[in-house]
Formats: structure tokens, C-alpha cells, sequence
């Protein structure tokens, strides 16, 4: 009995209710795409998807148009995302961790001038720089003979520049919170800058460097200009090979929608799995453009 | 399969090499004397990071900049005669207009809608609490390439004698009305107001998650006191907890601001900036990639810096403020 007062007491009817439309709004335009994925090809061109969601045993429910998608190029350019988005998320952790080490414990000569450049550099737009570094490496590949745009390497190093700014204010400012009695401590032993960045703020930075990956793989797995431009067509990543569906009209939706399907997956599974840290980065201050 | 192995050895080296950078960089620097290598340690933590902001961000923004007073291949200086063309082009002026709807309409829905969501999530429980906020909050692990052809279907016009298949055609039929090709009616601008929608359910998760966590760290007693003095809910949330998270509220406005003024994909992949949708970051996006002018792209990007540049105060203040916030 307690318990049942206890849970009208905490269910707010009118709040409950307005939370409710406000998912279901929410989720609808994701849902009409899911199912249509998984309708075939001969009923999802010719009757509306919710037809199926209110006949769910009626209709035929197919994984054809993945699989279609799948051997059609989406198998390739997981890879390829995969093979872009996994050191463009290690690499610039590492480079800005040892950078934010610097910031944090070491003295140099202008550190609160460089610090607020980078703050100021977190709003520019990539687009800014671009076209500058592409034909950088244009220039540089037809100088000594090797190839740098349509690589991934090229896609890790633009992608690892635009998150120093970011990476290295939020890796400071956790780094900021580390008690630096245990550093003096450190160096007391004998220990030099070296070993003290890699075996003990590393290690203690944990939480900070999750935060920041996840928010970092995120960015790079779903970007679309950044592998545009740097990996292109040959390696082409899920987010340019879904864009040319969506342009070539004729493909149907449901090979559309199963490809979309795919390039959410693994994004949606590390979301929904690392929710905490994701939360904990955005409050932060995570979010770039 | 052999992909597959090339990209995993990629990715071992790649990762490999970054190591044995600062174990290169650490070593080099203890072959000097030691009163040097303690002064100078900074220098092997510093460089490969300020070697990547200065090749790829710094040095290529101020490239851009000078790029902007060049003709189409920059090969010889013209003058200001690239952003006199633009602002005398009635084309470019309405996609000033674009941005400067996106700006007026997008983070005030956005910020309106998470602080809503937040404060209605506040009080249905824990459990319900954190199963709707993971739902609103979902689009954020969503591209915005996926976005979008989410939300064309959602939009989808078929010809006439064929059956519906988008929503929003299907409910307006059952209302009444005829079925439209929303995306090309650019009459009001109403096709660019279909795509802000697009980014409002894609930030609204963002703004409820940060307005939340302020609206729990809202003292208990400040509550508790308003309601022995009979307040009801709206009152409570209007006069007690909006005036304590405003603050918070603020810096949401403001982060997606900053992210509005750069919208880029959004157009790119719903309508190609057809249809009088385009907005800065897509008009050099056009003006690079499918005309080559060198020039003018860099002039309309220079533009989008300057406009964002006061931004940049802003900026810090969120920082500030974020800062003080954990």
C-alpha cells in the first residue's frame, strides 16, 4: 500500500503525458524509415509504412534490403569508416593529452595567450581552413611523389587538428581537478616529466579521455565534408556512400532506409552503452561544429 | 578481406607512431644538458599538438583570408572586388536572409523545447525520467546525413494516382488538404523552416540533458518553500528554478548558435541548397566544389568567420561559466 501511494505521489499524470507526445513525436520520423527497411521491396514503394505498423502480422517482414546494401558497397565503407574513425578518435586523445600536461603543470613562456587561442579557435568553422590544406597536400603529393589525399592517414590528421582546440581545453580543465601534491611527489622520486605524464596522469585522466572519445568517435563516424574531401571516392565512408543513395532517386527509399540503418548501428550501440561518460563530456562543454 | 587487414595494420601504425613520436621527442631531449631538458620539457609535450593547429587551422585561415581578395584560380589580387560581387548579388543577400532566419528561429525553439522536456522529465520518476530523456536524446549519435534522409522520408511528395508514402503528405490529406512538395515551396521560406526542423530534433536531446542536470542542482528548500507558501507547479518553475538555471539556458542558446551560423550538411543532403535554401557554409561548399572559385568561396567563408567572431566572447563566457558549473 505504501508503495502504490508512494508511486502516484512520484507519477505526475499531466507530465507523464506530455512527455509521452513529446518521444512519440520524437520517434516517429525514425520509426517510418525502420520499418520500411524491413518491408519488401515490392510493398514498400506502393503502400505506406504504417500500414505495416498497424498490421505487423499481416505484413511480409524481409532483412532483403540489408543485405542488398551490404553486398552493394555499405560492407566496404564500414570499413572504411571504421578505418578512419578509430585512430582520428586515438591520435588527437594522445597529442592533446600531452599537450593539456603541458598546460596544466608545466611553465612556458605566453601559456595564457596560446590557452585563449585555442578557446577562440573552438568556434571557427572548418570550412574555414580547408580548401588552404587540401591544396597543401595537392602540392605536397606532386612534389615528393606521396599520396595524401584519398588516404585515410589524411583524413586522421585534419580530423585530429580541429579536435586539438577542444580536446585540450576539456583534458585541461579535468586535468585542472588531479591533486598536484601527488606530481611533486613524483618529481621528488626522481621521476621525470616523461614518466609521470604516461604512467600517472594518463591513467588517472581516464574519465576525461572516455568522455572525449566517445564524443570524438562520434563526431568523426558520422562527418561528412572532412572524408569528403580527404578520403573521397575510392575509400568512400557510410555518410558519402548514403548521400549518393539519397541523390540517385530512383534506388527507392528501402534500400535507402537499410543503409541508413547499417551507419547507425554502431553509433546507436556506443550511444546507448556509454551514455554516462557522453552526458558527463557534454556538461563539460563536448560539443563543436 | 584484404581490407580489412590494411585497415587494422593502418590503424597499429598509426596509433604506434604517435607513441614513438613522444618517446622520439622525450629522448631527443635528454641527450641535452639537464638544466635545459628540465626547462624545456614542455617543448615535447607542446609540439606535435601546436604543429597540427598551426599547419592545419591557423596558417590555412589566414590563407583563406588573403585567398578572399584573389580571382577565381588566386592567381592575381583583386581587390574587394569578390565580396563587392556578393553583396551585390540579390542571390547571395537572401542566403544572408537564410542564416539569419536560421539564427532567429533554431536555438530559441531548441532552448524552449529542452528546458520544456527537461522540466516535464523532472517529474515523472527516475525510471520513466531516464527512458524519455534517452529517446529525446538518441538523434544525437545520429548523423546528419542519416538525419536527413530521415526526415525526407518523413517529408515525401509522390506524384498524384500513386499511394502516399510520407507522413506529413498523409496527414494533411487527412485533414483535407492536398498533398504538397514541401521541400521545393519556397514560398515564406517555408522549405528552410522544414529543414531547421530537422536540426531542432536533432539539438533538443543536447539542451534537455544540460538544462536537466542544472535543474537538479536547483536547492531543495528554494522548492520546498514556494510550495508551503502554496505556489503551484507553473509557478514554481517560472519564479523559482527558470530564474536559478538562466545561466545554463544561456550557454545552450549560445552553443547552438555557434553550431546554427555553420549548418552545412543539413542543406547539402536535403536539397542540394536548391530552392533558395542555401546558407553560408553550403554557398563555399557550391562555390569550391562545383564552380572552383577559389576566390569567392574564400570571400564567402571569410564572411562567415566575421559574422561569428563575437561569437567567440560569448564563447569564452559559456566556458567560464561551464567551468564553474562542474
Amino acid at each position: 500500500m505504501k508503495k502504490i501511494t508512494h508511486f502516484l505521489k512520484n507519477l505526475n499524470l499531466g507530465s507523464t503525458i506530455g512527455m509521452l507526445i513529446l518521444v512519440l513525436i520524437w520517434l516517429t520520423p525514425t520509426l517510418g524509415l525502420l520499418i520500411t527497411s524491413l518491408r519488401p521491396s515490392s510493398l514498400a514503394e506502393v503502400s505506406p509504412w504504417w500500414e505495416a505498423l498497424f498490421n505487423p502480422l499481416s505484413t511480409v517482414w524481409t532483412l532483403d534490403a540489408y543485405q542488398n546494401s551490404l553486398s552493394s558497397g555499405m560492407l566496404n565503407s564500414l570499413i572504411n569508416t571504421i578505418a578512419v574513425t578509430v585512430p582520428a578518435t586515438i591520435l588527437p586523445l594522445i597529442i592533446a593529452a600531452n599537450a593539456a600536461y603541458a598546460f596544466t603543470f608545466l611553465n612556458f613562456k605566453g601559456k595564457e595567450i596560446y590557452f585563449a587561442i585555442l578557446v577562440a579557435l573552438m568556434v571557427i568553422p572548418l570550412q574555414s581552413s580547408l580548401i588552404p590544406v587540401l591544396r597543401g597536400m595537392v602540392w605536397f603529393q606532386r612534389t615528393f611523389d606521396i599520396p595524401l589525399t584519398g588516404t585515410y592517414a589524411s583524413a586522421w590528421v585534419v580530423h585530429s587538428a580541429f579536435a586539438m582546440p577542444l580536446a585540450i581545453y576539456i583534458l585541461r580543465n579535468y586535468m585542472m581537478t588531479l591533486p598536484r601534491e601527488l606530481i611533486e611527489a613524483a618529481k621528488v622520486d626522481g621521476a621525470s616529466n616523461y614518466q609521470i605524464f604516461w604512467q600517472l596522469i594518463l591513467p588517472m585522466s581516464i574519465p576525461a579521455l572516455a568522455s572525449f572519445a566517445i564524443f570524438q568517435f562520434l563526431w568523426v563516424w558520422n562527418d561528412y565534408l572532412i572524408a569528403f574531401v580527404f578520403v573521397g571516392e575510392q575509400k568512400a565512408v557510410m555518410t558519402y556512400q548514403l548521400l549518393r543513395l539519397l541523390g540517385q532517386y530512383g534506388q527507392g527509399w528501402r534500400d535507402v532506409a537499410a543503409g541508413s540503418f547499417i551507419s547507425l548501428i554502431i553509433p546507436l550501440l556506443v550511444f546507448f552503452g556509454l551514455q554516462r561518460f557522453f552526458v558527463r563530456g557534454l556538461l563539460a562543454g563536448s560539443v563543436k561544429g | 578481406m584484404g581490407d580489412i587487414l590494411f585497415g587494422l595494420s593502418a590503424i597499429v601504425i598509426g596509433i604506434a607512431a604517435s607513441y614513438g613520436l613522444y618517446w622520439l621527442l622525450n629522448f631527443l631531449l635528454t641527450l641535452l644538458p639537464e638544466r635545459i631538458h628540465e626547462r624545456f620539457s614542455w617543448f615535447s609535450f607542446l609540439t606535435p599538438a601546436a604543429v597540427l593547429v598551426i599547419l592545419v587551422l591557423i596558417m590555412p585561415l589566414i590563407q583563406t583570408v588573403a585567398w578572399s581578395f584573389m580571382d577565381d584560380g588566386v592567381k592575381k589580387w583583386v581587390g574587394f572586388k569578390n565580396y563587392v560581387d556578393l553583396f551585390t548579388d540579390t542571390r547571395f543577400l537572401g542566403i544572408l536572409l537564410n542564416n539569419f532566419l536560421w539564427v532567429l528561429v533554431v536555438p530559441a525553439i531548441t532552448v524552449a523545447f529542452g528546458t520544456a522536456a527537461a522540466a516535464l522529465s523532472n517529474q515523472v520518476g527516475p525510471k520513466l525520467e531516464s527512458i524519455f530523456k534517452s529517446l529525446i536524446f538518441m538523434p544525437m549519435a545520429i548523423s546528419f546525413v542519416a538525419a536527413s534522409t530521415i526526415w525526407s522520408y518523413f517529408y515525401a511528395y509522390v506524384p498524384p494516382g500513386r499511394p502516399e508514402i510520407g507522413l506529413l503528405n498523409a496527414l494533411v490529406k487527412l485533414f483535407g488538404g492536398p498533398a504538397q512538395p514541401w521541400i521545393t515551396m519556397d514560398q515564406g521560406r517555408l522549405n528552410s523552416f522544414l529543414l531547421m526542423a530537422v536540426v531542432v530534433w536533432l539539438q533538443v536531446g543536447y539542451a534537455m540533458v544540460v538544462i536537466s542536470s542544472a535543474i537538479k542542482a536547483v536547492p531543495e528548500e528554494t522548492i520546498e518553500a514556494a510550495q508551503l507558501d502554496g505556489a503551484n507547479p507553473w509557478q514554481i518553475f517560472a519564479g523559482i528554478i527558470l530564474p536559478q538555471v538562466w545561466g545554463t539556458v544561456m550557454s545552450v542558446f549560445v552553443t547552438v548558435l555557434i553550431l546554427v551560423m555553420k549548418i552545412f550538411d543539413i542543406v547539402l543532403a536535403m536539397t542540394r541548397g536548391n530552392f533558395n535554401t542555401s546558407v553560408l557554409a553550403f554557398e563555399w561548399y557550391k562555390q569550391f566544389f562545383e564552380n572552383s572559385n577559389v576566390g569567392p568561396a574564400s570571400a564567402v567563408v571569410t564572411i562567415l568567420v566575421i559574422l561569428i567572431m563575437p561569437l567567440m566572447w560569448l564563447q569564452i563566457q559559456t566556458a567560464r561559466q561551464q567551468e564553474a558549473l562542474r
